[in-house]
């Protein structure tokens, strides 16, 4: 019997089964069949079938458009680091337990492994690479490096992308709110007492215009 | 051989030690070195690549023709293996290689029994659930107290379950010293296996070149350790110079990480097999269930007091499991404290789950948590202060010093409660200003470790025409910041501005030999080499200068300083860059490597080991039984501080994982099954930002003087005493001893509850 045989594995369900939300125009244009009744689902109320094969799917990563053909059951995370190359993001938990895989999409920190690529359909995906680079760095990947918020580095950009979303909405936030942002990131190097100092002192210089 | 007179020790205690120095040796930095670079707060010189995710773990490798592999785990406690049939799984899509390790048994859930590899890692996955494997499930034992008894299940047909440790140990007569001691205390502690849970799993990317070398990034703490390994397999002949391990950044390591592991061997395999390179990283559930933890701990102690605080006697025996490996012996009673009579008996007991591997101080933490709750319940025997009693008991000058500087800055006078217990101010005193079902404690324990370093490390420095300056070791850095310890060395040896003055390269077995980072001996290792080759750098570049008819001083002592260089021009006296300096001298370049001598004989300050002490102050909640870390006080001793800010982050971090130890985490075992119940991020609960405490990390610098550098190590000690300071403080917030972590909600209410120890029902 080989391990979880018994169970359903999360890909396996996946596969197939379609991706919510998907426009009935956007396929359409795609070329993409329509769900039907025989498919096993019931039929017409908008939501469509990707097939097993994979479908279409559009989407802006870090200001490009991307356009792939692409499996229903890939995860936005998978999509990224095993098709795209795109690496910043890491694959710890694959559960949504850590927050290492955290990008923001259309404006919302998620993590990446929970989300199937196709859910990100015509939106805007921003990475860890989108938002610096170490010649010119965010202000909050600038004040991790100072204020060594970061040992191994491995849950850095997770938590840098938390970080990033409550800044894009709160120019001034609180220590409670920089806090509520990272709660889900985990880091198993202890680095946490830094990433509030460095998250506090990046709002302070995006705040204050410097 | 030279002789120089050293002053070391620290402001307030100082000696003078002459040591013999080896040929070629720079004279030792001690307390009369003035550093420029070294001592100071400098952000790591790798921070920014991995704040923005431009640093390239070996997770991320990507290889052009890259296949991914996956391995089949043991989904029992124990079967013997019938059969294992591939032929569904080779057929499956995208498969191009499947192999069985031929095990006719397998001990533990997660024990591996095949892999294969895909062309993409979904495939792989599910390709991997084809595999059919014909199992006979055998009785399995998980628990190190049911193993130990006599009809339980053999893990191993051929050993006993029990294995005696060889750290036992006697000193003293212990038995007429328990019946001669004014008080005697005699109670068991208990504590969990943890697993280490580093955040990138174990795992590599292997590719066979054309030449029919191997090329293997691993996520690593010992590249050599990786090239060793995969060398030694007879699956193929590789020397050791035909096989490359690259690990250019490490997603942490916390001890698990030595050797190839079947995953790496599986990996070169699959690749030799698939004639393509094959990237092979664990699973997290993987991770937890065969890529190694700490082995739990159940320490029967017994230990003796007189009237005038002196510690005459501890004994303790104990048992705990490494699963499948042995090593569950604790540290303890030996030598923290002056105690005249010491026994020890250990048992190291097998189990059907994965192996023990290092983790971080092995063994200390659960010999800590013991021992320091033990001299707190002896100091409460007697009625006295508990810190008091450590002064009186602690052999360290160093120690000495840090218990007052630590209990000054956690307020333990004003705030440690003389009669602990419900309702706060049983003592007479007021009522404490908080909420009516909140207690608050303090406590504190101590840690000790070596780390001194020495042999088995070479270091290449080497100076550019154009003046840049680079220095190289087949060492890794794991996140601990070894890099930006190397290069504010070389910095400082060079009169360079800082640490980014200096590019280092880490992590490739092409580069010279490096130690594992383990032991908290890497920086107290390569760092003196670092700073020889250095050292031999500067000279040949001051000859250089006074050849190209340089007007300069004798010696480049004080001559070179922030970047700049100090020659005698026509126009005078001027300070200009070292680039500029280094193209005067008309050279190619300059490069020198080093070998890491031996400590000095006799010159260490460090009898006693290096020495750190913690205190925690918690609060506890009598109503949820929930503990609250508020505040750690850290003061540690890392003989020389190079980099203060990595130094103080290594502190911060080891603080918050022994808050996550002492609260938190767990491996569940069920019994029947034989099988982890919470391998994963969801139920094995690591500590996350809220429930991270204030931590107050104070390094307490000491000239070591036993080689160069006189750095300690710093990676380990500082995680040893937390668990057992956070038990002291939640004893001194309620009155009631825990002895046994993690001191979940139900295991405080229970405690509170007075019912002895709490069950564990959900087993």
């Amino acid at each position: 019997m080989a391990e979880e045989r018994d169970g359903v594995s999360r890909r396996q369900f996946l596969k197939g089964v379609s991706a919510s939300a998907l426009g009935a125009a956007a396929l359409a244009r795609a070329g993409l069949p329509a769900l039907r009744a025989e498919d096993g689902a019931g039929g017409t109320t908008g939501i469509e079938r990707i097939p097993a094969s994979g479908g279409k799917l559009d989407l802006t990563l870090n200001g490009k458009a991307v356009s792939l053909a692409c499996e229903p059951r890939t995860t936005l995370l998978d999509l990224l680091r095993q098709r795209l190359g795109v690496t910043g993001a890491k694959d710890v938990c694959d559960r949504g337990a850590c927050g290492a895989c955290t990008v923001i999409v259309d404006g919302k920190p998620v993590v990446s492994c929970m989300l199937l690529a196709h859910d990100c359909s015509g939106k805007k995906v921003e990475t860890i690479e989108g938002i610096g680079s170490p010649e010119s760095p965010h202000a909050l990947q600038r004040e991790f490096a100072r204020c060594d918020a970061l040992q191994c580095g491995f849950c850095t950009p997770g938590m840098v992308m938390s970080l990033k979303a409550l800044l894009d909405r709160e120019r001034t936030p609180s220590v409670e709110a920089i806090k509520g942002a990272v709660s889900g990131n985990i880091c198993r190097c202890g680095t946490y007492p830094r990433v509030f100092e460095a998250a506090q002192s990046a709002a302070r210089s995006i705040g204050g215009g410097k | 051989m030279s002789e120089e007179k050293l002053v070391l020790g620290f402001e307030g205690h100082t000696v003078e030690k002459t040591v013999k120095l080896p040929e070629g040796e720079p004279r030792p930095w001690d307390l009369t070195s003035k550093l420029e670079v070294v001592g100071k707060h400098h952000p790591r010189v790798d921070g920014l690549l991995k704040a923005t995710g431009k640093a390239r773990y070996t997770h991320d490798v990507r290889l052009p023709g890259m296949l991914w592999g996956v391995l089949l785990r043991s989904p029992h406690g124990a079967a013997r293996v019938k059969s294992v049939d591939l032929t569904k799984a080779l057929a499956s899509p995208g498969v191009k290689a499947a192999f069985s390790l031929e095990k006719s048994e397998v001990r533990f859930h997660g024990d591996e029994v095949a892999a294969l590899c895909a062309e993409t890692l979904d495939q792989a996955r599910e390709a991997v659930r084809a595999i059919k494997v014909d199992y006979e499930v055998v009785p399995c034992v998980v628990d190190a107290t049911d193993a130990r008894k006599e009809d339980a299940p053999r893990v191993f047909a051929k050993r006993e379950n029990i294995l005696t440790s060889p750290m036992s140990q006697k000193r003293g007569d212990p038995a007429a010293a328990l019946s001669s001691a004014d008080k005697v205390v005699k109670a068991t502690y208990r504590t969990q296996v943890q697993t280490h849970s580093a955040l990138e799993t174990h795992g590599v990317v292997a590719r066979w070149e054309d030449d029919g070398s191997l090329t293997c990034y691993a996520s690593t703490q010992g590249t050599f350790s990786v090239r060793d390994g995969l060398t030694a397999q007879k699956l193929w002949k590789l020397k050791a110079s035909e096989c490359r391990v690259i690990a250019e950044h490490v997603g942490g390591g916390f001890g698990a990480k030595f050797g190839p592991g079947v995953e790496g061997v599986a990996a070169a395999r699959l690749a030799k097999e698939a004639k393509a390179p094959v990237w092979l990283m664990v699973d997290r559930k993987g991770e937890h269930l065969s890529c190694g933890n700490r082995p739990d701990s159940v320490q029967e102690m017994q230990g003796g007091i007189t009237t005038d605080w002196k510690l005459t006697v501890l004994t303790v025996s104990s048992y705990g499991t490494g699963g499948v490996a042995a090593g569950a012996g604790v540290y303890n009673p030996g030598d923290y404290y002056k105690v005249p009579n010491v026994e020890k008996r250990e048992e190291s007991v097998f189990t059907n789950a994965g192996g023990a591997r290092a983790f971080r101080a092995p063994g200390h933490p659960q010999g800590c948590f013991a021992l320091e709750q033990m001299v707190d319940e002896l100091a409460d025997a007697i009625g006295m202060d508990p810190l008091e009693v450590r002064l009186k008991n602690d052999p360290s000058v160093v120690r000495q010093e840090e218990w007052k500087i630590g209990a000054e800055r956690i307020g333990w006078k004003e705030k440690r409660n003389k009669t602990p217990g419900r309702g706060a101010g049983g003592d007479g005193a007021p009522p404490r200003p908080y909420a009516g079902t909140v207690l608050r404690g303090v406590g504190c324990a101590a840690a000790r470790w070596g780390g001194h370093g020495g042999p088995g490390a070479t270091v290449l420095v080497k100076v550019d025409e154009d003046g840049s300056v680079e220095v190289r070791s087949g060492a890794q850095d794991i996140g601990t910041g070894t890099r930006t310890v190397l290069a504010a060395i070389v910095a400082e040896e060079l009169g360079l501005e800082g640490p980014e003055a200096v590019k280092v390269f880490l992590g490739d077995t092409r580069d010279p030999v490096g130690p594992g980072s383990g032991g908290s001996r890497t920086a107290s290792s390569i760092a003196p080499a670092a700073r020889s080759a250095a050292a031999q750098v500067k000279d040949a570049f001051w000859a250089a200068l006074k050849k190209a008819l340089m007007k300069v001083a004798d010696s480049p002592e004080g001559q070179m300083k922030g970047g700049k260089v100090l020659l005698d021009l026509n126009s005078g006296p001027k300070w200009i860059p070292f680039a500029e300096a280094v193209k005067k001298t008309g050279k190619k370049g300059f490069q020198a490597s080093a070998d890491r001598q031996d400590n000095y004989k006799g010159a260490g300050f460090h009898e006693q080991g290096v020495a750190g002490c913690q205190f925690a102050e918690v609060e506890v909640d009598l109503e949820t039984g929930k503990i609250r870390v508020l505040r750690v006080v850290a003061v540690q001793d890392m003989g020389t501080i190079v980099d203060a800010l990595t130094a103080e982050s290594q502190v911060i971090g080891a603080v918050i994982q022994g808050v996550s130890y002492a609260l938190f985490e767990e491996r569940i075992m069920d019994r029947r099954s034989g099988r982890m119940l919470n391998a994963d991020f969801l139920h094995y609960k690591i500590a996350a930002p809220a429930d991270c405490p204030e931590i107050v990390p104070i390094l307490f610098p000491v000239a070591a003087g036993m080689n160069n550098v006189g750095l300690l190590g710093l990676g380990e000690p500082p995680t040893i005493p937390t668990a057992a300071a956070i038990a002291n403080a939640f004893a001194n917030a309620t009155g009631v001893r825990l002895r046994e972590i993690p001191m979940t909600p139900a295991r405080v209410l229970a405690a509170l509850e007075g019912s002895a120890k709490p069950k564990k029902e959900w087993r």
